[in-house]
């Protein structure tokens, strides 16, 4: 059986609070923060890019996995903020991983769904005998339109994942895809920020896709809610994944410790994958755990893993999700905030 | 046109790549053919690890128009644990906090930018380890 061999995570230091970008906008904090279950989230420095955190989580996720980096034969970083619109994001974070030059490497795009397609996929060939270990990343550093609802969320962050056959520190038992033509989000070539359908989003979007693809793996394994110990759903904001949740049958005792969106934000594709390392950084041997991811366009992609005994021996070889999240923090003004994000226009 | 030192920098640049004199021990980077230290031309390709010191540092207020968001940010010689010294821009931080003895982790990150449609060129700079 193949499985996860590694896993590591990123999450840039620097945070804005909902309350400071609702004062810019003539907003009431209390709404926004209650509305959307959002406190802060994370912004990208200047010199931090999908390739930067793509590199720093795959670091982590090579030193869990205490392999040697050149038997990676695949890897994938699925992101809706590739910095080149040409030229892949994978060539730069292989050499800087040292996993090359003897692999395949792609980058991906689905939305927010790209990170979970990039671990699908290195799934798929390590089990087919393709390779011996295949890396899939989820990062972004998305930007919402100014006064836009998505500037609250959109944020910066990512996971990596090793998949390999030996050495597991989780068995995935079970994966499911739904896919289907829905304009919920979308930014055409050449636009800067991208665009959504409003109440499009909700309803026919998210829910439908993240309760189908969670529901027919629940179908496809015979394990109902109760039998799991943790489970994470991609996080637009902090509300549409509680009620998806509690539709779905499933308790605070589950969700709230991969349920990591209200000081993180939106990071996009590294959304329910950096919400699934915080439960490997805790989870105990034997632990089912559930993640849905939801990309939207739209699809979701559902993975049922199990906990072995290896997982508690290697998770203090890099940082915890929670570290990032509580550690070091910078919290900036809306000012300094657009600089970062490159809002500002300066003459040469 | 992107720059080929940069390019042939790369395995420096992104994987902190040094050398380590065989014959006395002495740990250079970039890599050398040469011993600095005993003239042995056994060197051999060893990675530096992602940590260090600052040595000594100091607050750039008046940067290359390409770093000018940057500004001020401190730049700083670090030593690793291999007592390889190298110099790099300090992150995350306020530059005035950047003091020697100062413990700092090596982090990838964009260094610059060539011009508006040109390159981006990574490599490592310093973080402070709290
Ligand atoms: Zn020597």
């Amino acid at each position: 059986m193949a499985g996860i061999v590694g896993y590591g995570a990123y999450i840039p230091r620097n945070r804005i609070t909902s309350e400071e970008i609702a004062k810019q906008w003539g907003k009431d904090p209390g709404s926004i923060q209650r509305g959307l279950l959002l406190k802060e989230k994370s912004v990208p420095g200047l010199d931090e890019d999908t390739i930067t955190i793509s590199v720093a989580a795959g670091r982590g996720a090579l030193e869990r996995a205490g392999i040697e980096p050149g038997r990676v034969g695949a890897l994938y970083i699925g992101s809706e903020s590739h910095p080149y619109a040409v030229k892949p994001s994978g060539t730069i974070v292989s050499e800087a991983l040292g996993v090359g030059p003897d692999l395949h490497v792609a980058d991906f795009e689905f939305a927010c769904k790209a990170g979970t397609e990039a671990m699908f996929v290195a799934l798929g060939l390590v089990e087919a005998g393709r390779v011996e270990y295949a890396m899939g990343i989820g990062a972004d550093t998305s930007q919402g339109a100014p006064n836009d609802a998505l500037e609250y969320s959109a944020s910066a962050g990512g996971a990596a994942y090793i998949f390999g056959k030996e050495h597991l520190l989780v068995d995935v038992l079970e994966t499911y895809s739904f896919t289907t033509d829905t304009p919920d989000f979308w930014r055409r070539e050449g636009e800067f920020y991208p665009r959504h359908g409003g109440r499009f989003t909700g309803e026919p979007a998210y829910f439908k896709h993240v309760m189908t693809a969670t529901e027919r793996i629940l179908e496809k394994t015979g394990f109902k809610p109760k039998d799991f110990r943790y489970v994470v759903l991609h996080m637009p904001n902090g509300k549409f994944p509680l009620s998806a949740a509690k539709q779905l049958g499933f308790t605070k005792e589950q969700w709230e410790t991969g349920w990591i969106v209200p000081q993180m934000g939106n990071t996009y594709s590294g959304s329910s994958p950096t919400g699934l390392a915080a439960i490997l950084d805790v989870a105990d041997p034997d632990d089912l755990i559930l993640i849905t991811s939801f990309g939207s366009g739209a699809g979701s992609d559902s993975f049922v893993l199990r906990a072995t005994e290896l997982l508690p021996e290697r998770r203090d070889r890099a940082p915890t999700v929670r570290q990032m999240l509580d550690g070091t923090r910078r919290y900036l003004t809306y000012g300094q905030y657009a600089k970062y994000r490159e809002k500002i226009i300066v003459n040469d | 046109m992107p720059s080929p030192r940069y390019w042939r920098e790369v395995p420096n640049r992104y994987r902190l790549e040094g050398a380590k004199c065989a014959d006395c021990g002495k740990v250079t980077f970039p890599a050398r053919h040469v011993c600095p230290d005993c003239r042995s031309a056994n060197m051999e390709a060893m990675a530096l690890s992602r940590s260090g010191k600052v040595v000594t540092s100091t607050v750039v207020r008046t940067p290359p128009d390409d770093l000018l968001m940057e500004s001020p940010y401190a730049v700083a010689v670090v030593e690793t644990p291999e007592g390889a010294r190298l110099m790099v821009q300090v992150a995350d931080c306020d530059p005035e906090e950047v003091l020697p003895g100062m413990e700092v982790s090596l982090e990838f990150r964009l260094i610059r930018k060539e011009g508006h449609g040109g390159i981006r060129c990574y490599g490592h700079k310093a973080v402070p380890v709290v």
